[in-house]
């Protein structure tokens, strides 16, 4: 099997598989607009790898497929960092609704018995 | 409740409107005394919540900021658990004039979602530039896929019926633009009908628009992204149970012809 082919495979599924993600509304629009562009971006690049032969030479790197990999190591390596970064702010928000809940406790542990109506803990 | 027995929730999303809230909120009292209203307080930073409770209005305080989408989800839900036959979303900084409600809740009748719009002979604003573009891009394509005429598809003025409460309750997209393009794509693809009325609107009376002219080329961009993302998505299909179309809303039509009967001989 050609090199050619398998990456072009790959990056036609990469592709498809993000639109269906979109279409399932599994994907929100903030993430859907970096993995669309990403997603347009590599699928030509599946099939012709070669695309970045001159490009690659002219930064000084020997071909075009050791530059798509570092390309695609830095990708990853953002990602991932905005990952870590969403990652806290969810966390910071659970944070606050579980103190929004326990304040709410308290208030309710601080009404008068009865006037409660549902299940007292 | 309306004259023909109809109650009516108006909802109010808020952030950090604490200046102009009470004057909107005596206006809505004065002028439409048989409304209640909810105003969602959105992680403000002010006194919002205070000033609406203390001009009587319902408050939800949410811990932080949801958007306005977050924010009008959480009113459809509250509007569902208590039990209102009508929903209208009203901005909270005095753009909308309430004196224009009347006119929205008539038109239910004939649609279930009844939108406020602007340029449509009423008033003087005009918009200038890319966003003037992206506006007439969204009328575009949004009065084909609603198959009616739609002049003002950003506006934040409208009026809904209880199947389309119910629907929003279970599906409302809090993204960008998503509580006025998106939520309209997706009624109007589940089948629910869509009607504008002509209003204008008054210029802010306290704080700043969020919407400046230089973002516009980029709101020109995202509101085509929305666009695309609100027609290639699929829609749930459980929503479909609400639509016109299924059991659930006949029988609604079928209240409502009793009610208005009742109206009527009353
Ligand atoms: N809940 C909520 N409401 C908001 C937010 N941003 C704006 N609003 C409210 O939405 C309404 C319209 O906002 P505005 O800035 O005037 O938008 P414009 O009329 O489209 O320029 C006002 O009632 C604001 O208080 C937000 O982040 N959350
Ligand atoms: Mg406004």
């Amino acid at each position: 099997m050609q090199l050619s082919t398998l990456t072009s495979i790959t990056g036609i599924v990469v592709l498809a598989y993000i639109l269906e993600l979109l279409r399932r509304q599994q994907l929100r629009e903030k993430y859907a607009a970096i993995w669309l562009c990403i997603g347009v971006v590599v699928a030509p690049l599946g099939f012709f790898p070669s695309l970045l032969d001159s490009t690659a030479r002219s930064v000084g790197v020997a071909s075009g497929v050791s530059l798509v990999l570092f390309a695609g190591f830095v990708l990853v390596l953002l990602v991932s960092l905005h990952l870590s970064w969403e990652a806290s702010r969810l966390e910071a928000k659970t944070r606050t609704l579980a103190e929004d809940v326990a304040l709410i406790r308290s208030r309710l542990a601080e009404l008068p018995d009865g006037a409660e109506g549902g299940e007292a803990r | 409740m309306t004259p023909d027995g109809r109650r009516v929730l108006i909802i109010l999303p808020a952030w950090n409107e604490a200046d102009g809230l009470s004057a909107v909120l005596g206006e809505i009292k004065q002028q439409l005394p048989y409304v209640e209203t909810l105003v969602v307080d959105d992680g403000s930073a002010d006194r919002t919540a205070e000033v609406a409770a203390a001009a009587g209005s319902a408050v939800a305080r949410l811990p932080f900021n949801l958007g306005v989408g977050g924010a009008m989800r959480l009113g459809y839900r509250y509007a569902r658990e208590h039990g209102y036959d009508v929903a209208v979303q009203v901005d909270a900084d005095g753009q909308h004039d309430p004196a224009y409600v009347p006119a929205l809740l008539a038109h239910l009748g004939e649609a279930d979602l009844v939108i406020g719009a602007r340029f449509d002979g009423e008033g003087e604003y005009r918009a200038r530039g890319p966003r003037r573009w992206a506006m007439a891009l969204l009328s575009v394509i949004l009065s084909r896929l609603t198959h009616t005429r739609l002049t003002d598809t950003t506006s934040g003025f409208r009026a809904c019926n209880r199947p389309l409460i119910e629907f929003f309750a279970r599906w409302y997209p809090v993204e960008y633009l998503g509580d006025t393009v998106e939520s309209l794509v997706g009624a109007a693809r589940c089948g629910f009908a869509v009607r504008q009325v002509p209003v204008a609107m008054r210029a802010r009376t306290t704080g700043r628009p969020s919407a400046s002219t230089v973002k516009a080329m980029i709101y020109l961009v995202r509101a085509g992204l929305v666009l695309l993302l609100a027609v290639i998505r699929r829609m749930p299909g459980e929503l479909k149970e609400l639509a016109p179309g299924s059991p659930s809303y006949a029988a609604y039509l079928e209240e409502q012809l009793a009610r208005r009967q009742l109206a009527t001989e009353g």
